[in-house]
Protein backbone atom coordinates (compact mmCIF):
# COMPACT_ATOMS: atom_id res chain seq x y z
CA UNK A 1 0.00 0.00 0.00
CA UNK A 2 1.33 3.43 -0.89
CA UNK A 3 2.08 5.47 2.19
CA UNK A 4 1.10 9.10 2.21
CA UNK A 5 4.08 11.08 3.51
CA UNK A 6 3.54 13.18 6.55
CA UNK A 7 4.30 16.74 5.59
CA UNK A 8 3.50 19.68 7.79
CA UNK A 9 1.10 22.20 6.43
CA UNK A 10 1.76 25.88 6.06
CA UNK A 11 -0.51 26.44 9.06
CA UNK A 12 1.82 24.50 11.34
CA UNK A 13 4.80 26.48 10.09
CA UNK A 14 2.93 29.73 10.57
CA UNK A 15 1.87 28.63 14.03
CA UNK A 16 5.49 28.33 15.05
CA UNK A 17 6.51 31.78 13.81
CA UNK A 18 6.76 34.70 16.27
CA UNK A 19 3.68 36.91 16.14
CA UNK A 20 5.55 39.87 14.66
CA UNK A 21 6.88 37.79 11.79
CA UNK A 22 3.51 36.22 11.18
CA UNK A 23 1.82 39.61 11.05
CA UNK A 24 4.42 40.81 8.53
CA UNK A 25 3.88 37.83 6.27
CA UNK A 26 0.12 38.06 6.37
CA UNK A 27 0.22 41.79 5.62
CA UNK A 28 2.31 41.17 2.53
CA UNK A 29 -0.77 40.20 0.56
CA UNK A 30 -1.85 43.88 0.59
CA UNK A 31 0.83 44.71 -1.95
CA UNK A 32 0.58 41.47 -3.89
CA UNK A 33 0.98 41.57 -7.65
CA UNK A 34 -0.16 37.99 -7.93
CA UNK A 35 -2.08 35.79 -5.57
CA UNK A 36 -3.06 32.13 -5.55
CA UNK A 37 -5.90 31.16 -3.25
CA UNK A 38 -6.93 27.58 -2.47
CA UNK A 39 -6.02 26.39 -5.93
CA UNK A 40 -6.43 22.73 -6.78
CA UNK A 41 -5.23 21.09 -9.95
CA UNK A 42 -4.97 17.47 -11.03
CA UNK A 43 -3.66 15.61 -14.05
CA UNK A 44 -5.99 12.64 -14.42
CA UNK A 45 -6.25 10.91 -11.06
CA UNK A 46 -3.02 12.50 -9.81
CA UNK A 47 -3.48 15.58 -7.67
CA UNK A 48 -0.79 18.22 -8.26
CA UNK A 49 -2.15 20.97 -6.01
CA UNK A 50 -4.69 20.71 -3.22
CA UNK A 51 -5.57 24.06 -1.71
CA UNK A 52 -2.42 25.91 -2.74
CA UNK A 53 -2.18 29.53 -1.55
CA UNK A 54 0.64 32.01 -1.99
CA UNK A 55 1.37 35.52 -3.22
CA UNK A 56 4.19 37.59 -4.73
CA UNK A 57 4.83 41.17 -3.69
CA UNK A 58 5.29 44.05 -6.10
CA UNK A 59 8.92 44.90 -6.67
CA UNK A 60 10.18 41.85 -4.81
CA UNK A 61 11.84 38.60 -5.78
CA UNK A 62 9.68 35.66 -4.74
CA UNK A 63 11.10 32.18 -4.93
CA UNK A 64 9.07 29.02 -5.33
CA UNK A 65 11.12 26.05 -4.21
CA UNK A 66 10.40 22.41 -3.91
CA UNK A 67 11.51 18.94 -4.90
CA UNK A 68 11.32 17.87 -8.54
CA UNK A 69 7.83 16.86 -9.61
CA UNK A 70 6.13 18.95 -6.97
CA UNK A 71 4.37 21.11 -9.56
CA UNK A 72 6.51 24.25 -9.67
CA UNK A 73 6.37 24.59 -13.45
CA UNK A 74 2.67 23.66 -13.37
CA UNK A 75 2.15 26.61 -11.04
CA UNK A 76 3.74 28.92 -13.62
CA UNK A 77 1.51 27.48 -16.32
CA UNK A 78 -1.51 28.20 -14.12
CA UNK A 79 -0.38 31.75 -13.45
CA UNK A 80 0.16 32.46 -17.14
CA UNK A 81 -3.18 31.03 -18.20
CA UNK A 82 -1.77 28.06 -20.09
CA UNK A 83 -3.83 25.69 -17.99
CA UNK A 84 -6.90 26.17 -15.80
CA UNK A 85 -7.23 25.10 -12.16
CA UNK A 86 -9.98 22.74 -11.04
CA UNK A 87 -10.89 25.11 -8.23
CA UNK A 88 -9.57 28.16 -6.39
CA UNK A 89 -8.72 31.63 -7.55
CA UNK A 90 -5.73 33.15 -9.32
CA UNK A 91 -5.05 36.87 -9.58
CA UNK A 92 -2.31 38.39 -11.70
CA UNK A 93 -2.39 42.19 -12.04
CA UNK A 94 -5.86 41.88 -10.51
CA UNK A 95 -7.13 39.62 -13.27
CA UNK A 96 -7.87 35.92 -13.29
CA UNK A 97 -5.92 34.39 -16.21
CA UNK A 98 -7.97 31.18 -15.97
CA UNK A 99 -11.15 32.85 -17.22
CA UNK A 100 -9.76 35.31 -19.74
CA UNK A 101 -10.45 34.92 -23.46
CA UNK A 102 -7.49 34.78 -25.82
CA UNK A 103 -7.26 38.51 -26.58
CA UNK A 104 -7.37 39.82 -22.97
CA UNK A 105 -5.10 36.97 -21.92
CA UNK A 106 -2.53 38.05 -24.51
CA UNK A 107 -2.93 41.63 -23.27
CA UNK A 108 -2.17 40.40 -19.76
CA UNK A 109 0.82 38.40 -20.96
CA UNK A 110 2.31 41.48 -22.58
CA UNK A 111 2.89 42.72 -19.04
CA UNK A 112 4.90 39.58 -18.26
CA UNK A 113 8.19 38.16 -19.41
CA UNK A 114 9.05 34.51 -19.03
CA UNK A 115 12.37 32.74 -19.07
CA UNK A 116 11.87 29.10 -20.00
CA UNK A 117 13.87 26.28 -18.50
CA UNK A 118 15.33 25.39 -21.92
CA UNK A 119 15.40 28.94 -23.27
CA UNK A 120 12.80 28.12 -25.95
CA UNK A 121 14.61 30.23 -28.53
CA UNK A 122 13.09 30.20 -32.01
CA UNK A 123 15.56 27.95 -33.79
CA UNK A 124 15.08 29.37 -37.28
CA UNK A 125 15.90 32.93 -36.17
CA UNK A 126 19.27 34.43 -35.28
CA UNK A 127 20.06 35.70 -31.79
CA UNK A 128 19.28 39.24 -32.95
CA UNK A 129 15.95 38.26 -34.48
CA UNK A 130 15.00 36.22 -31.42
CA UNK A 131 15.45 39.24 -29.17
CA UNK A 132 13.78 41.51 -31.74
CA UNK A 133 10.82 39.14 -32.11
CA UNK A 134 8.51 40.65 -29.43
CA UNK A 135 9.34 44.17 -30.61
CA UNK A 136 8.56 43.35 -34.24
CA UNK A 137 5.28 41.78 -33.15
CA UNK A 138 4.05 44.44 -30.75
CA UNK A 139 5.81 47.75 -31.27
CA UNK A 140 6.02 49.99 -34.28
CA UNK A 141 9.69 50.93 -34.33
CA UNK A 142 11.96 52.00 -37.14
CA UNK A 143 14.69 49.52 -38.00
CA UNK A 144 17.24 51.86 -36.42
CA UNK A 145 15.31 52.13 -33.15
CA UNK A 146 14.77 48.38 -33.07
CA UNK A 147 18.44 47.63 -33.72
CA UNK A 148 19.51 50.04 -30.97
CA UNK A 149 17.21 48.47 -28.40
CA UNK A 150 18.09 44.90 -29.31
CA UNK A 151 21.84 45.52 -29.29
CA UNK A 152 21.59 47.41 -26.00
CA UNK A 153 19.75 44.49 -24.44
CA UNK A 154 22.23 42.01 -25.86
CA UNK A 155 25.01 44.20 -24.47
CA UNK A 156 23.43 43.95 -21.01
CA UNK A 157 23.64 40.16 -21.14
CA UNK A 158 27.12 40.25 -22.64
CA UNK A 159 26.18 38.88 -26.05
CA UNK A 160 26.23 41.88 -28.38
CA UNK A 161 28.93 40.25 -30.47
CA UNK A 162 26.84 37.06 -30.77
CA UNK A 163 23.89 38.82 -32.38
CA UNK A 164 24.27 37.07 -35.73
CA UNK A 165 24.75 33.57 -34.35
CA UNK A 166 21.99 30.99 -34.63
CA UNK A 167 20.60 29.31 -31.47
CA UNK A 168 22.26 26.01 -32.44
CA UNK A 169 25.66 27.74 -32.20
CA UNK A 170 25.14 28.87 -28.59
CA UNK A 171 26.14 27.14 -25.37
CA UNK A 172 23.44 26.44 -22.77
CA UNK A 173 24.43 29.47 -20.71
CA UNK A 174 24.49 31.77 -23.75
CA UNK A 175 21.09 30.51 -24.90
CA UNK A 176 19.66 31.22 -21.43
CA UNK A 177 21.08 34.77 -21.56
CA UNK A 178 19.60 35.36 -25.02
CA UNK A 179 16.25 34.08 -23.75
CA UNK A 180 16.57 36.45 -20.79
CA UNK A 181 17.26 39.36 -23.14
CA UNK A 182 14.22 38.40 -25.22
CA UNK A 183 12.00 38.14 -22.14
CA UNK A 184 13.12 41.56 -20.89
CA UNK A 185 13.21 43.48 -24.18
CA UNK A 186 9.62 44.71 -23.78
CA UNK A 187 10.34 45.80 -20.19
CA UNK A 188 7.63 43.70 -18.52
CA UNK A 189 6.28 44.46 -15.06
CA UNK A 190 6.51 40.83 -14.00
CA UNK A 191 9.37 38.47 -14.83
CA UNK A 192 8.84 34.76 -14.40
CA UNK A 193 11.84 32.46 -14.32
CA UNK A 194 11.39 28.72 -14.72
CA UNK A 195 14.43 26.89 -13.32
CA UNK A 196 16.88 29.56 -14.54
CA UNK A 197 19.96 27.86 -13.07
CA UNK A 198 19.51 24.31 -14.34
CA UNK A 199 22.51 22.95 -16.21
CA UNK A 200 24.60 26.11 -15.91
CA UNK A 201 28.27 26.27 -15.00
CA UNK A 202 29.14 28.41 -11.93
CA UNK A 203 30.13 31.41 -14.06
CA UNK A 204 26.97 31.38 -16.15
CA UNK A 205 24.92 30.84 -13.01
CA UNK A 206 26.56 33.84 -11.35
CA UNK A 207 25.87 35.98 -14.43
CA UNK A 208 22.21 34.94 -14.56
CA UNK A 209 21.84 35.58 -10.82
CA UNK A 210 23.33 39.05 -11.19
CA UNK A 211 21.13 39.81 -14.19
CA UNK A 212 17.98 38.75 -12.36
CA UNK A 213 18.89 40.81 -9.32
CA UNK A 214 19.93 43.89 -11.32
CA UNK A 215 16.88 43.73 -13.54
CA UNK A 216 14.62 43.48 -10.54
CA UNK A 217 16.29 46.32 -8.64
CA UNK A 218 16.95 48.75 -11.48
CA UNK A 219 13.79 48.27 -13.52
CA UNK A 220 11.59 47.99 -10.44
CA UNK A 221 9.85 44.90 -11.71
CA UNK A 222 8.46 41.94 -9.79
CA UNK A 223 10.19 38.60 -10.12
CA UNK A 224 8.91 35.11 -9.54
CA UNK A 225 11.54 32.39 -9.65
CA UNK A 226 10.83 28.70 -9.68
CA UNK A 227 13.86 26.64 -8.80
CA UNK A 228 15.28 24.03 -6.49
CA UNK A 229 18.69 25.68 -6.22
CA UNK A 230 18.28 26.66 -2.59
CA UNK A 231 21.67 28.27 -2.08
CA UNK A 232 21.47 30.37 -5.23
CA UNK A 233 17.95 31.58 -4.50
CA UNK A 234 18.91 32.54 -0.95
CA UNK A 235 21.28 35.13 -2.41
CA UNK A 236 18.59 37.10 -4.21
CA UNK A 237 15.11 36.12 -3.00
CA UNK A 238 13.15 38.41 -0.71
CA UNK A 239 10.62 35.75 0.17
CA UNK A 240 10.43 32.03 -0.47
CA UNK A 241 7.80 29.36 -0.56
CA UNK A 242 8.58 25.71 -0.18
CA UNK A 243 6.11 23.42 -1.96
CA UNK A 244 5.58 19.77 -1.31
CA UNK A 245 2.66 17.42 -1.67
CA UNK A 246 0.59 19.97 -3.55
CA UNK A 247 0.70 22.75 -0.99
CA UNK A 248 2.98 25.27 0.70
CA UNK A 249 4.72 23.54 3.58
CA UNK A 250 6.91 26.45 4.60
CA UNK A 251 7.43 30.08 3.72
CA UNK A 252 9.50 33.02 4.82
CA UNK A 253 12.66 34.95 4.07
CA UNK A 254 15.69 32.88 3.00
CA UNK A 255 17.22 33.26 6.45
CA UNK A 256 13.99 32.15 8.13
CA UNK A 257 13.91 29.01 6.03
CA UNK A 258 17.60 28.44 6.54
CA UNK A 259 17.20 28.62 10.32
CA UNK A 260 14.03 26.57 10.46
CA UNK A 261 14.10 23.29 12.32
CA UNK A 262 10.99 21.94 10.60
CA UNK A 263 11.73 18.46 9.32
CA UNK A 264 10.44 19.10 5.81
CA UNK A 265 12.41 22.34 5.52
CA UNK A 266 15.59 20.75 6.83
CA UNK A 267 15.21 17.81 4.48
CA UNK A 268 14.96 20.11 1.48
CA UNK A 269 17.58 22.66 2.58
CA UNK A 270 20.09 19.97 3.52
CA UNK A 271 19.28 17.64 0.62
CA UNK A 272 18.40 14.60 2.72
CA UNK A 273 16.88 11.46 1.25
CA UNK A 274 15.13 10.59 4.52
CA UNK A 275 12.37 12.82 5.77
CA UNK A 276 8.73 13.74 5.35
CA UNK A 277 9.08 14.06 1.58
CA UNK A 278 9.57 10.56 0.16
CA UNK A 279 12.52 9.98 -2.13
CA UNK A 280 10.85 6.93 -3.62
CA UNK A 281 8.06 7.60 -6.11
CA UNK A 282 4.70 6.23 -5.06
CA UNK A 283 1.84 5.36 -7.37
CA UNK A 284 -0.38 7.96 -5.70
CA UNK A 285 2.12 10.62 -6.69
CA UNK A 286 2.62 11.71 -3.09
CA UNK B 1 -16.18 6.18 -34.36
CA UNK B 2 -16.72 8.89 -31.76
CA UNK B 3 -12.99 9.51 -31.65
CA UNK B 4 -12.91 9.90 -35.43
CA UNK B 5 -15.79 12.37 -35.32
CA UNK B 6 -14.07 14.28 -32.53
CA UNK B 7 -10.91 14.47 -34.62
CA UNK B 8 -12.82 15.73 -37.65
CA UNK B 9 -14.48 18.32 -35.44
CA UNK B 10 -11.14 19.37 -33.98
CA UNK B 11 -9.66 19.74 -37.47
CA UNK B 12 -12.70 21.83 -38.45
CA UNK B 13 -12.26 24.14 -35.46
CA UNK B 14 -8.54 24.44 -36.21
CA UNK B 15 -9.36 25.27 -39.84
CA UNK B 16 -11.63 28.03 -38.55
CA UNK B 17 -8.73 29.49 -36.56
CA UNK B 18 -6.57 29.35 -39.68
CA UNK B 19 -9.22 31.10 -41.78
CA UNK B 20 -9.47 33.82 -39.14
CA UNK B 21 -5.73 34.33 -39.39
CA UNK B 22 -5.47 34.55 -43.17
CA UNK B 23 -6.23 38.27 -43.52
CA UNK B 24 -3.66 39.33 -40.87
CA UNK B 25 -1.12 36.97 -42.46
CA UNK B 26 -1.57 38.63 -45.84
CA UNK B 27 -0.14 41.82 -44.36
CA UNK B 28 3.16 39.93 -44.01
CA UNK B 29 3.70 38.50 -47.48
CA UNK B 30 7.36 37.80 -46.77
CA UNK B 31 6.45 34.99 -44.37
CA UNK B 32 4.15 33.40 -46.97
CA UNK B 33 6.68 33.73 -49.79
CA UNK B 34 9.27 32.06 -47.56
CA UNK B 35 6.91 29.15 -46.99
CA UNK B 36 6.05 28.86 -50.71
CA UNK B 37 9.79 28.55 -51.25
CA UNK B 38 10.11 25.95 -48.48
CA UNK B 39 7.15 23.84 -49.57
CA UNK B 40 7.23 24.50 -53.31
CA UNK B 41 10.67 25.36 -54.62
CA UNK B 42 12.32 22.71 -52.47
CA UNK B 43 9.94 20.10 -53.91
CA UNK B 44 10.73 21.02 -57.51
CA UNK B 45 13.39 18.39 -58.16
CA UNK B 46 11.30 15.48 -56.90
CA UNK B 47 8.22 16.76 -58.77
CA UNK B 48 10.07 17.25 -62.04
CA UNK B 49 11.82 13.89 -61.89
CA UNK B 50 8.58 12.11 -61.03
CA UNK B 51 6.71 13.97 -63.76
CA UNK B 52 9.31 12.97 -66.32
CA UNK B 53 9.21 9.28 -65.41
CA UNK B 54 5.41 9.16 -65.16
CA UNK B 55 5.16 10.75 -68.63
CA UNK B 56 7.69 8.28 -70.02
CA UNK B 57 5.85 5.28 -68.55
CA UNK B 58 2.57 6.57 -69.96
CA UNK B 59 4.26 6.88 -73.35
CA UNK B 60 5.58 3.32 -73.24
CA UNK B 61 2.48 1.68 -71.84
CA UNK B 62 0.07 3.76 -73.94
CA UNK B 63 1.96 3.04 -77.13
CA UNK B 64 1.95 -0.70 -76.41
CA UNK B 65 -1.78 -0.67 -75.72
CA UNK B 66 -2.83 1.51 -78.66
CA UNK B 67 -0.55 -0.30 -81.09
CA UNK B 68 -2.52 -3.49 -80.45
CA UNK B 69 -5.69 -1.84 -81.74
CA UNK B 70 -3.94 0.26 -84.35
CA UNK B 71 -4.70 3.62 -82.74
CA UNK B 72 -1.23 4.99 -81.96
CA UNK B 73 -2.29 8.37 -83.36
CA UNK B 74 -4.42 9.13 -80.32
CA UNK B 75 -1.59 8.42 -77.90
CA UNK B 76 -1.03 12.12 -77.26
CA UNK B 77 -4.68 12.69 -76.34
CA UNK B 78 -4.78 9.73 -73.95
CA UNK B 79 -1.57 10.74 -72.20
CA UNK B 80 -2.53 14.41 -71.96
CA UNK B 81 -5.95 13.72 -70.47
CA UNK B 82 -4.63 11.10 -68.05
CA UNK B 83 -1.88 13.43 -66.93
CA UNK B 84 -3.75 16.72 -66.73
CA UNK B 85 -6.93 15.43 -65.10
CA UNK B 86 -5.74 12.56 -62.88
CA UNK B 87 -2.12 11.57 -62.55
CA UNK B 88 -0.57 14.99 -62.31
CA UNK B 89 -2.65 16.38 -59.42
CA UNK B 90 -2.76 13.07 -57.54
CA UNK B 91 0.95 12.26 -57.92
CA UNK B 92 1.97 15.83 -57.11
CA UNK B 93 -0.18 15.88 -53.98
CA UNK B 94 1.10 12.48 -52.81
CA UNK B 95 4.68 13.59 -53.34
CA UNK B 96 3.96 16.91 -51.63
CA UNK B 97 2.48 15.10 -48.62
CA UNK B 98 5.53 12.86 -48.43
CA UNK B 99 8.12 15.62 -48.71
CA UNK B 100 6.71 18.97 -47.66
CA UNK B 101 3.80 17.71 -45.52
CA UNK B 102 6.04 15.63 -43.29
CA UNK B 103 8.54 18.49 -43.07
CA UNK B 104 5.76 20.85 -41.97
CA UNK B 105 4.39 18.44 -39.38
CA UNK B 106 7.76 17.60 -37.89
CA UNK B 107 8.91 21.22 -37.86
CA UNK B 108 5.82 22.45 -36.02
CA UNK B 109 5.81 19.36 -33.78
CA UNK B 110 9.42 20.02 -32.82
CA UNK B 111 8.56 23.65 -32.09
CA UNK B 112 5.85 22.36 -29.76
CA UNK B 113 8.24 19.88 -28.09
CA UNK B 114 10.90 22.55 -27.50
CA UNK B 115 8.43 25.08 -26.06
CA UNK B 116 8.87 27.47 -28.98
CA UNK B 117 5.11 27.67 -29.53
CA UNK B 118 4.51 28.17 -25.81
CA UNK B 119 7.18 30.89 -25.79
CA UNK B 120 5.30 32.66 -28.58
CA UNK B 121 2.07 32.42 -26.63
CA UNK B 122 3.85 33.85 -23.60
CA UNK B 123 5.03 36.75 -25.78
CA UNK B 124 1.35 37.31 -26.65
CA UNK B 125 1.92 36.12 -30.20
CA UNK B 126 -0.62 33.64 -31.52
CA UNK B 127 1.40 30.74 -32.99
CA UNK B 128 -1.51 29.89 -35.28
CA UNK B 129 -1.16 33.29 -36.94
CA UNK B 130 2.63 33.44 -36.87
CA UNK B 131 3.59 29.82 -37.60
CA UNK B 132 0.60 27.86 -38.89
CA UNK B 133 -1.14 30.24 -41.31
CA UNK B 134 1.95 31.15 -43.41
CA UNK B 135 2.83 27.46 -43.73
CA UNK B 136 -0.75 26.55 -44.63
CA UNK B 137 -0.92 29.27 -47.28
CA UNK B 138 2.52 28.30 -48.58
CA UNK B 139 1.33 24.73 -49.20
CA UNK B 140 -2.02 25.85 -50.58
CA UNK B 141 -0.34 28.07 -53.18
CA UNK B 142 2.57 25.74 -53.95
CA UNK B 143 0.64 22.57 -54.87
CA UNK B 144 -1.30 23.96 -57.91
CA UNK B 145 1.94 25.48 -59.19
CA UNK B 146 3.69 22.14 -58.78
CA UNK B 147 0.80 20.44 -60.60
CA UNK B 148 1.31 22.78 -63.57
CA UNK B 149 5.03 21.96 -63.61
CA UNK B 150 4.27 18.22 -63.34
CA UNK B 151 1.91 18.62 -66.35
CA UNK B 152 4.57 20.21 -68.53
CA UNK B 153 7.38 17.83 -67.58
CA UNK B 154 5.08 14.79 -67.83
CA UNK B 155 4.00 15.73 -71.35
CA UNK B 156 7.63 16.25 -72.29
CA UNK B 157 8.48 12.77 -70.93
CA UNK B 158 5.67 11.25 -72.98
CA UNK B 159 6.90 13.16 -76.05
CA UNK B 160 10.40 11.75 -75.55
CA UNK B 161 9.13 8.18 -75.65
CA UNK B 162 6.30 8.49 -78.17
CA UNK B 163 8.01 10.74 -80.71
CA UNK B 164 11.74 10.24 -80.17
CA UNK B 165 11.74 6.52 -79.35
CA UNK B 166 8.57 5.02 -80.85
CA UNK B 167 8.56 7.16 -83.94
CA UNK B 168 5.10 8.72 -83.74
CA UNK B 169 4.93 11.85 -85.84
CA UNK B 170 5.44 14.92 -83.67
CA UNK B 171 2.86 16.96 -85.59
CA UNK B 172 0.27 14.24 -85.15
CA UNK B 173 1.14 13.80 -81.45
CA UNK B 174 0.83 17.48 -80.56
CA UNK B 175 -1.88 18.32 -83.11
CA UNK B 176 -4.26 15.64 -81.85
CA UNK B 177 -3.52 16.65 -78.28
CA UNK B 178 -4.13 20.33 -78.98
CA UNK B 179 -7.39 19.56 -80.75
CA UNK B 180 -8.86 17.26 -78.11
CA UNK B 181 -7.67 18.76 -74.85
CA UNK B 182 -9.66 21.76 -73.66
CA UNK B 183 -8.55 24.46 -71.29
CA UNK B 184 -11.16 23.19 -68.82
CA UNK B 185 -9.21 19.92 -68.60
CA UNK B 186 -6.16 21.87 -67.51
CA UNK B 187 -8.22 23.89 -65.02
CA UNK B 188 -9.68 20.67 -63.60
CA UNK B 189 -6.22 19.39 -62.73
CA UNK B 190 -5.14 22.72 -61.28
CA UNK B 191 -8.33 22.96 -59.21
CA UNK B 192 -7.73 19.45 -57.90
CA UNK B 193 -4.24 20.56 -56.98
CA UNK B 194 -5.69 23.48 -55.03
CA UNK B 195 -8.06 21.18 -53.12
CA UNK B 196 -5.34 18.60 -52.45
CA UNK B 197 -2.96 21.37 -51.39
CA UNK B 198 -5.54 22.62 -48.90
CA UNK B 199 -6.13 19.12 -47.54
CA UNK B 200 -2.43 18.19 -47.28
CA UNK B 201 -1.39 21.50 -45.71
CA UNK B 202 -4.28 21.44 -43.23
CA UNK B 203 -3.51 17.89 -42.14
CA UNK B 204 0.22 18.63 -41.83
CA UNK B 205 -0.14 21.79 -39.74
CA UNK B 206 -2.89 20.24 -37.60
CA UNK B 207 -0.86 17.12 -36.83
CA UNK B 208 2.28 19.13 -36.12
CA UNK B 209 0.50 21.67 -33.93
CA UNK B 210 -1.20 18.97 -31.88
CA UNK B 211 1.75 16.59 -31.68
CA UNK B 212 2.62 15.26 -28.24
CA UNK B 213 5.76 17.12 -27.06
CA UNK B 214 8.01 14.08 -27.29
CA UNK B 215 10.21 12.46 -29.94
CA UNK B 216 7.60 9.72 -30.36
CA UNK B 217 4.86 12.33 -30.59
CA UNK B 218 6.60 14.15 -33.43
CA UNK B 219 7.23 10.85 -35.21
CA UNK B 220 3.60 9.87 -34.85
CA UNK B 221 2.44 13.24 -36.17
CA UNK B 222 4.66 12.81 -39.22
CA UNK B 223 3.35 9.33 -39.92
CA UNK B 224 -0.25 10.40 -39.47
CA UNK B 225 0.32 13.28 -41.85
CA UNK B 226 1.41 10.98 -44.67
CA UNK B 227 -1.23 8.32 -44.06
CA UNK B 228 -4.17 10.70 -43.60
CA UNK B 229 -3.12 12.95 -46.48
CA UNK B 230 -2.66 10.03 -48.87
CA UNK B 231 -6.05 8.51 -48.14
CA UNK B 232 -7.71 11.92 -48.25
CA UNK B 233 -6.13 12.76 -51.61
CA UNK B 234 -7.44 9.55 -53.18
CA UNK B 235 -10.89 10.02 -51.66
CA UNK B 236 -11.10 13.65 -52.77
CA UNK B 237 -9.85 12.70 -56.23
CA UNK B 238 -12.71 10.26 -56.61
CA UNK B 239 -15.27 12.82 -55.45
CA UNK B 240 -13.89 15.57 -57.69
CA UNK B 241 -13.68 13.25 -60.69
CA UNK B 242 -17.28 12.19 -60.17
CA UNK B 243 -18.25 15.86 -59.85
CA UNK B 244 -16.52 16.87 -63.08
CA UNK B 245 -17.94 13.95 -65.07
Amino acid sequence: MALRPRVRTRQTWRARLPDTQLAGILNMSDNALLTVRDVSYAVGPRSIFAGLSLSAQRGGITAIMGPSGTGKTTLLRLLTGQIVPASGELRVFGENPAILARRPLYKLRRRMGMLFQNGALLTDLSVFENVAFPLREHEKLTETQLTERVLAKLQSVGLREASQLMPAELSGGMARRVALARAMITEPELMIYDEPFVGLDPISMGVILRLIKETNDHAGITSLIVSHDVRELAKIADYSYLLSGGRVVAEGSPSQLDNSQEAVVRQFMDGLADGPVPFQYTASGR
Amino acid sequence: MIAALQRIGAIGVFFGRILAGILPALTRPRLIVHQIYNAGARSLIIIMLSGLFVGMVLGLQGFDLLQRIGSEDVLGIGIALALLKQLSPVMTALLFAGRAGTALASEIGLMRATDQLTAMEMMAVDPVHRVVVPRFLGGLIAVPLLVAIFDVIGLYGAHLIAVQQMGIDAGSFWGQTQGAVKLDDVYEGIFKGLVFGLACSLIAVYEGFHAAPTAAGVGLATTRTVVTSSVLILLLNYLLTAFYL
